[in-house]
């Protein structure tokens, strides 16, 4: 998902009997649904797994910024140009919402922003594929947005209360972000020969990538266990990828688009749709630092970050003067 | 790369439309408090979410300790006369 391949502490979920009676009563409260807090006691396996989880998050949101950052002067019309805008805007408050859950841990945001820009930490595959024509916004709220809101919103229940409170406020801006990357897919799916190639071609490219959103099948995974024991993760890779795949295909169906998947059928024993794994070869490769935009990416935001000192610096400057002259007129 | 002149942390609260009172709705990094009024208000009124924004720096904020919980909360638990549905007031007297 938008947090991909967090590894947690490498041990087995530990039973209840095997804690020590803090921990014990620390997991107890998770299982009764009750909500943890900044200051409360918790294991340190917590702690950082949620700040990998919860920075990686941000960064996504992030980077995220910038395939869609790339068509905002090249818009089509002034109003898709003011919703692209919007768009990415919230995008940027989805990062600092998470910024901030991430803060109440302990890390500061300038660390995680460091372990970003010197590629320590991660962000979402997704972001590392380019987007070449203007059909690419719609394929990316309709896919790459409407594949967050399937993690995100049972996360809106997860035991961390900080982190379950940004992804209220994100759950509720996320939508208009899907349904504004349909319309953007409608109008071209019902638009000339050139428009609807358009439209079926990126939706050719984003299809794969989409699907390792959530992640490789993470049945046999130690880390999941402890993740969903812990209620960050709430729901296994493959159980989202299935009622993804189930909620999107009929979409694809109606704007006339063909999913590029041989096998993709209903299965009426199932009630499910049957797909093709996407390419894992293809999604460790740019996990780990060869897709074709990750270098752009890194760039960018470190570029951003360098161009900016100035300004960061200059205000802090400013703020300190103000300060200081007002001490002095009291 | 320059991160030593970090920005300190900001407590946000927001005054919703219909009489209610601020409320927390999250925090944000800002030199000092007019430009913390002017992140607030692009990082969380993007929607119309109120008419009002206080800004508190985050470390004059005090807050209780989890430990004191117990301390703190308990002994109003034994004294449910507090609520007035302790009382039970016969039918006949209406509402009250």
């Amino acid at each position: 998902m938008y947090a991909q391949m967090i590894k947690s502490t490498g041990e087995g979920v530990k039973s209840l009997d095997e804690m020590e009676p803090q921990e014990r009563a620390f997991q107890e409260r998770i299982n009764a649904g009750g909500k943890i807090e900044p200051k409360d006691w918790m294991p340190d396996g917590y702690r950082k797994n949620l700040i990998r989880q919860i920075g990686q998050h941000a960064h996504s949101e992030i980077v995220g910024q910038l395939p869609e950052g790339n068509w905002i002067t090249r818009a089509p019309t002034l109003e898709r140009k003011a919703i692209l805008l919007a768009k990415v805007q919230d995008e940027a408050g989805h990062g600092l919402y998470l910024y901030c859950a991430a803060e109440t841990l302990g890390v500061t945001r300038d660390q995680l922003t460091r372990d970003l820009l010197s590629g320590k930490m991660k962000y979402s595959s997704i972001f590392n594929y380019p987007t070449l024509t203007w059909a690419d916004m719609g394929a990316v709220g309709w896919l790459v947005d409407g594949a967050a809101i399937m993690n995100q919103v049972p996360l809106q229940r997860t035991s961390y209360g900080p982190y379950a409170r940004a992804m209220v406020r994100i759950c509720k801006e996320e939508s208009f972000h899907q349904r504004q990357g349909f319309d953007i897919m409608m109008k071209m799916a019902n638009g000339t020969n050139a428009q609807r190639k358009m439209a079926q071609d990126a939706l050719n490219r984003f299809w794969g990538p989409a699907l390792m959103m959530f992640g490789p099948s993470d049945a046999e995974s130690v880390h999941s266990a402890q993740s969903m024991a812990w209620k960050i993760k709430m729901n296994s890779n493959d159980e989202l990828r299935q009622k993804f795949v189930d909620l999107t295909a009929p979409q694809a169906a109606y704007l006339g688009l063909t999913i590029p998947d041989d096998k993709l059928k209903f299965n009426e024993e199932t009630g499910h749709y049957d797909y093709s794994e996407p390419d894992w070869d293809e999604f460790f490769d740019v996990l780990k630092g060869n897709g074709p935009c990750n270098t752009d990416r890194l760039e960018a935001r470190n570029k951003a970050w360098d161009d900016g000192a100035w300004v960061r610096d200059g205000m802090m400057a400013h703020a300190a003067k103000k300060r200081a002259a007002k001490m002095a007129a009291e | 790369m320059s991160t030593s002149n970090e920005w300190p942390l900001w407590e946000i609260f927001i005054r919703g439309q219909h009489g209610l009172s601020h409320r927390h709705v999250g925090s944000l990094h800002a030199p000092d408090a007019e430009m913390a009024i002017k992140n607030a208000r692009d990082v969380y009124t993007r929607r119309n979410e109120g008419v009002s924004i206080w800004a508190v720096e985050a470390h004059h904020i005090a807050a209780s300790s989890p430990e004191e919980k117990g301390s703190l909360y308990e002994p109003s638990n034994d004294k449910v006369y507090r609520h007035p549905t302790f009382f039970d007031i016969p039918d006949e007297v209406g509402a009250m």
